[in-house]
């Protein structure tokens, strides 16, 4: 069929950011297809949701089966897969994100399609599908070109997508009787755990210095706390100082850690890589300290200072003592 | 507890000036340094401290070319019992699908309870390969695991979800787990540690070893193909501050003295 299918991402009865960033750039794909755009809703209760993506989509299709409550790759594969067999979509378009992680990729085998991964454009020309992804931890783009399929997926990074524009009058909500009834290989979801939770709550700071992996060394963190508390902030810090227990998961920016929006965001000795710098968009102010001048902090960064961080945050702590002192 | 550990070599981008080469499909190369993919460093470790608890083997394995038996000597130094190398020319420019189909075929002849994977390759990226391999075996995956616990045809995982946020899954044995960064600390890897097992044998495969035809893999059996690499555009954004150290720390203090936050 002339479609183009979204997967609506929810978690704990609420629609997902990605939605949105997904029903945008469906319309854009449907308009120049001349398709239609089709959100896909798996779930229970989901009376809410499918009149809230009928404000944007064409059509919503719901699936309501216990099994599809909370997300779980192996029943809402199961479920996809057949829709996609019958619809025959000229694209279905899933988020980039943990949940799009464990679908799309087995999805993919199940029906033989053809699959990109982490896409910041994608485009589909009378069934040719291209797109733009990020490699090498986003400091090159390839443009991949899918071959012949019978069937196309495509997984969108978060968060590149303009608002989607709402409908004149809400899509039509069709419900679809659940296709799952055989018993799924064993794969449970438990219980949620928040491990961001903590002593602190950097997402409140007004001021936030973060700390990277270029610290080299745990000790070193200190002189960093120092220049945070100069300036009257909070010490926060990327992944990876969180990966070596170097600090908790608490200070954590990014997508798997906080989201932040202070006025005064300072990255020190932090490369900027996507999923890093997606959670400071909200920031008033970014400036970055950072030996490499191609760093991709230096894209984002209102002002950066090129220069090893062992010279320059000491330096800077002083001069900000000092001007704090009126001299 | 029969163990397989997808492992990938990759270069390493992060002081190196990145150039894309003549065919404008790949990179140079060249004065680059390699060394094990982040995740599968993790992963690795992930297996061998699982054999020091439930006892049983992990088996290394990698698609690459003969440079990529590097990857296995580490993983043999960390603790790994055996190492294949899917080595052949045929394998070459294959896509997350083609590599998951290859090494699907040569893990298929082996005992396996768990295949753990990196949740994703710093070079390609895809974030495909582990979840592809399941299917193609036919056998249950969790992507993103921050942690992992076995209980006899049980796992037990929590997978990394966004802000914070974690899920605890359970899933059946045999099973496929892409392994996130931080579920473990790495042991370190001395080069007398990789001396030591310099000449344990590896056992190296080629297409026809695993009964797949040279259209079945690399570039061939690949489902997408790169067109074009391409550098992101340099555009910065805001000012670099120019001058000595005492004078940009000056300037970036002014500048904060100037929006009031400094009291
Ligand atoms: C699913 C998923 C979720 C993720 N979630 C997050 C997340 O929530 N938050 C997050 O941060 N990352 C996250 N990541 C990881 C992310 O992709 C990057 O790996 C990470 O952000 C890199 O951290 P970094 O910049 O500190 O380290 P690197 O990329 O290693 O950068 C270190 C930087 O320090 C600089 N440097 C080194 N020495 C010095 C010196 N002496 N002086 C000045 N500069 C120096 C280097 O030039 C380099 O730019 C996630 C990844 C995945 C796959
Ligand atoms: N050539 C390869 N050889 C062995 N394992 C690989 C290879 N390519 C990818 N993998 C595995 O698949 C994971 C994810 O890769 P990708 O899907 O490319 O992001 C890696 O972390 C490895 O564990």
């Amino acid at each position: 069929m002339n479609e183009i299918l979204v997967l609506a991402e929810h978690r704990r009865g609420e629609l997902r950011e990605i939605t949105f960033d997904l029903i945008a750039r469906g319309r854009q794909l449907a308009e120049k297809a001349g398709a239609e755009l089709v959100a896909v809703v798996l779930g229970r209760g989901t009376d809410g949701f499918c009149a809230t993506l009928a404000q944007y989509a064409d059509r919503v299709l719901v699936v309501e089966d216990d099994a599809l409550r909370d997300f779980n790759s192996e029943p809402y594969q199961a479920v996809l897969a057949q829709l996609i067999s019958e619809r025959q979509p000229l694209l279905t378009l899933i988020g980039h994100t943990a949940c799009g992680l464990d679908l799309a990729p087995s999805l993919a085998v199940q029906l033989d399609a053809a699959l990109v991964t982490d896409c910041l454009e994608v485009e589909i020309d009378g069934g040719k599908l291209t797109a733009v992804r990020p490699a090498y931890g986003g400091r090159v783009r390839a443009s991949l070109q899918a071959r012949e399929a019978t069937h196309r997926i495509a997984t969108i990074q978060a968060g590149n997508a303009p608002s989607p524009r709402a409908r004149d009058s809400a899509g039509e909500i069709v419900k679809l009787q659940s296709p799952l009834a055989e018993e799924m290989a064993y794969k449970k979801l438990l219980e949620y755990v928040d491990t961001a939770a903590g002593e602190i709550d950097i997402s409140q700071s007004e001021i936030i210095v973060s700390v990277g992996r270029g610290i080299g060394d745990p000790k070193n963190i200190t002189l960093v706390e120092d220049l945070a508390n100069a300036l009257g902030g909070v010490l926060a810090c990327s992944r990876p100082v969180v990966d070596k227990k170097w600090l908790p998961k608490a200070r954590q920016v990014g997508i798997s850690g906080k989201t932040v929006h202070p006025k005064l965001y300072l990255a020190i000795g932090i490369s900027g890589a996507f999923q890093h710098v997606t959670a400071i968009k909200g920031a008033g102010m970014v400036v970055a300290i950072n030996k490499d001048p191609k760093a991709p902090i230096f894209r984002v960064a209102d002002y950066g200072i090129v220069g090893d961080l062992f010279a320059v945050v000491p330096t800077l702590k002083e001069k900000i003592a000092r001007a704090k002192a009126g001299k | 507890m029969d163990i397989i550990v997808c492992v990938k070599r990759v270069p390493d981008l992060a002081e190196a000036d990145i150039v894309i080469d003549r065919s404008q499909r790949d990179i140079e190369k060249d004065d680059l340094v390699f060394d094990i993919n982040e995740w599968d460093n993790y992963a690795l470790e992930e297996a061998v401290l699982l054999k020091e608890k439930l006892g049983g083997t992990v088996t290394t394995i990698t698609l690459g070319d003969e440079d990529a038996e590097e990857v296995l000597r580490r993983a043999l130094a960390v603790g790994a019992d055996n190492a294949v190398h899917l080595d052949d020319a045929a394998f070459a420019g294959g896509d997350a699908y083609a590599t998951a189909k290859a090494l699907a075929a040569a893990i298929r002849e082996m005992p396996y309870d768990l295949v753990l994977a990196g949740a994703q390759a710093g070079d390609d990226g895809y974030g495909q390969v582990g979840a592809t391999l399941a299917e193609l075996l036919g056998i249950p995956h969790a992507t993103l695991v921050t942690s992992l616990e076995v209980d006899g045809k049980i796992a037990r995982v929590r997978r990394e979800l966004e802000a914070g946020l974690e899920e605890v899954m359970e899933l059946g044995l045999p099973a496929v787990l892409t392994i996130q960064t931080g579920i473990n600390e790495p042991r370190y890897v001395s080069i007398a540690g990789i001396r030591r097992v310099a000449r344990r044998e590896i056992d190296v495969r080629k297409a026809s070893d695993l009964g797949l035809s040279a259209a079945e893999v690399g570039a061939a059996g690949s489902k997408t193909e790169i067109e074009k690499l391409s550098l992101p555009p340099a555009a910065q954004k805001g000012d670099i501050l120019e001058g000595s150290t005492a004078v940009v720390a000056e300037k970036l203090a002014a500048i904060f003295a100037s929006k009031g936050w400094l009291g």
